[in-house]
């Protein structure tokens, strides 16, 4: 709007002037400049680093690449076809996404909901808890994957030996394909649920008082109060929280790289280490960008699920 | 919200009501120490197994304090790789993308909320797209860019990718929105005095902005110093390593890790980024809010 104004005003200014002395370029388009000007490395970087790869990304797709002695050949859909029709590991690292999707998005949800309610209540010490929910967060994944490697060891782990404490005995975590899932969602949750919990936290701190109260003058208990009347005004955030956790965990990859390496016989390859695998480490970089862009469709279809969503279901929205 | 409770005294007496409030208050610290031991444990862990010996680490029962705190994991870290020199390469690469993206991302942030120009609106949500693409979409053909500029094996790519690709729209995003809300007599009475608008972004603009600064500043660093893949794609000799590569390097002839070195260099890799945390716990958390809701 001010910029709008001054243009106005410019413009006004100019007229006046006419028949003064002449400028070399009016303020509105020296103001004009000056916009382009301060845009212009990110522009060019945008072009650079993120259009142009992108384009480059579907163009290799139709190609066979070798990453190593860079022989180039179009080969069509090839490589879509190779993917759905042969690749049978492609197969398994989908459905290993999936499931790690489907484990990971309502255990963090639900977890960092939960959190964040229990942190809004009003107790000495409450900050305590939410520094040592929220560490993870500003820790590296590489660091927080290694100690967890380390302490889900088969034998010599503390988690297992603790267990073997009080007499269980416990499964090689890592080592067996069903437990090697579990073990890198539920450390992953671990990892990022510090951070839906403040996004929830802000969220509830917004939140207008005035209904609860009215609600418990009516009579209704806290059970009511938050399935009835918080959780509903949270909808946006959960909208949110959902997708941005979603997108994430599509993107996962030096979580699983370092705890399991994708293993046990792929056990928790997903789709990311295996982009990773087959263009730089065998090499076949045409695949490995056919791969890139259904990483790229199933990114970009959740978020226009998420814009598209955010009209239609939300009750609330500011 | 849950204080609202305390407003109605509900039937009970005083005292019991006041025994109930205890009672629940213990229930409380209860639930809040045992959901921490997932998130605590770890980096306990870690710190304690970094000063046991090599042998110490697999005892069993297991000890939660080392039996001798024994200091030498720390110089057997520096020696066994060239652990100094990741380090220092983490730091620098991390000071300057930093130091890049909180410039970049002002000024692109200042243009789009306060001048107008053919196309902002169009260029800025162009800009935003970049958002939607994971740099793991992209990463195979700037691998091939980087080597058509003989960049590869080297630090540029993890410093000039980040400043100029998407990093830098997180942060000129948040700018924006600071930006925004800064007051147009301002920028009015400054131009009044004469300046121009570099003048003004600079003098006016930016030292104003200081909070949202600090914020990109936050993300950016921890970001680059965390990152992963990049590293891992773009750099090959072992001289410019950075720590999270470095962590993973700490194996035996056959590969496996060594554990008291790995876990000695994740200890100091992770410590001091947590005592700023610690220090600076209000503004890592307000950035983070910020980063989350620009969904």
């Amino acid at each position: 709007m001010v910029g709008l104004k001054s243009k106005k005003a410019d413009r006004l200014a100019q007229t006046k002037q006419s028949g003064g002395q002449v400028r070399r370029l009016s303020l509105a388009r020296q103001e004009e400049l000056y916009g382009y000007l301060f845009i212009a490395p990110q522009l060019l970087g945008f072009v650079l680093f993120v259009l142009g790869p992108i384009i480059a990304v579907f163009i290799y797709s139709f190609q066979e690449r070798n990453l190593l002695t860079g022989a180039v050949t179009f080969v069509g859909p090839a490589n879509y076809i190779h993917m759905f029709s042969a690749d049978r590991l492609f197969s398994k690292v989908i459905s290993n996404s999936l499931i790690f999707t489907a484990g990971l998005v309502p255990l963090n949800v639900v977890l960092s909901l939960a959190l964040a309610l229990l942190l809004s209540y009003k107790l000495r010490g409450i900050g305590f808890f939410r520094t040592i929910y929220f560490a993870p967060v500003v820790t590296s994944a590489v660091a927080w994957a290694i100690v967890w490697r380390f302490m889900l060891q088969h034998e010599s782990g503390p988690i297992n030996q603790y267990l073997a404490l009080i007499g269980i005995d416990g499964p090689n975590w890592l080592r067996e394909p069903a437990w090697a899932m579990v073990s890198v969602i539920v450390t992953r949750v671990f990892k990022n649920v510090g951070l839906n919990m403040i996004i929830y936290m802000a969220a509830i701190a917004a939140l207008p008082k005035s209904y609860d109260e009215a609600a418990l003058v009516d009579g209704a208990n806290r059970w009511q109060i938050l399935r009835y009347i918080t959780l509903p005004l949270l909808a946006p955030t959960t909208l949110m929280v959902v997708v941005i956790t979603l997108i994430g965990s599509l993107k996962v990859f030096d979580h699983i790289v370092l705890l399991t390496g994708g293993g046990p016989a792929n056990a928790t390859m997903v789709l990311v280490n295996y982009i990773y695998h087959q263009g730089f480490q065998t090499f076949e970089t045409g695949y490995a960008s056919s791969l890139a862009v259904i990483l790229f469709i199933l990114t970009l279809s959740l978020t226009l699920l998420q814009w598209s969503l955010r009209r239609r279901f939300v009750y609330h929205e500011q | 919200m849950s204080n609202n409770v305390d407003i109605l005294p509900g039937f009970a007496g005083p005292g019991r009501y006041r025994q109930r409030r205890r009672l629940n208050r213990i229930v409380m610290y209860l639930v809040l120490g045992v959901l921490a031991i997932p998130f605590f444990f770890p980096f306990w862990w870690m710190t304690m197994s970094a000063f046991k010996t090599a042998n110490e680490i697999f005892a069993f029962p297991p000890r939660l304090i080392p039996a001798t705190w024994h200091w030498y994991n720390f110089v057997e870290t520096f020696q066994y790789q060239p652990f100094g020199r990741h380090y220092f390469n983490s730091l620098y690469i991390a000071g300057l993308v930093t130091l890049g993206t909180v410039l970049i991302a002002s000024l692109s942030g200042y243009a789009f909320a306060r001048i107008r120009f053919r196309g902002d609106m169009f260029l800025f949500i162009l800009l935003l797209s970049s958002l939607m693409m994971p740099i793991e979409v992209t990463i195979i053909p700037n691998f091939f860019l980087m080597r058509a500029l003989g960049w590869s094996n080297s630090h540029l790519p993890l410093i000039v990718i980040p400043i100029l690709g998407t990093g830098g729209v997180v942060g000129a995003f948040l700018m924006r929105q600071f930006f925004l809300s800064l007051p147009g007599e301002l920028e009015d009475a400054a131009m009044i005095d004469g300046l121009n608008r570099p003048g003004i972004f600079w003098y006016i603009a930016l030292p104003i902005a200081r909070p949202a600064l600090g914020a990109v500043a936050i993300l950016t660093f921890l970001h680059s110093w965390n990152s992963y893949l990049e590293p891992l794609v773009f750099v090959d000799d072992l001289r410019l390593f950075t720590i999270p590569l470095s962590l993973n390097n700490f194996t035996d002839n056959y590969g496996l890790p060594l554990w008291h070195l790995q876990l000695a260099a994740t200890t100091l890799s992770v410590i001091p980024i947590l005592l700023v945390f610690i220090l600076a716990q209000r503004q890592f958390v307000e950035s983070f809010t910020l980063s989350g809701v620009k969904g």
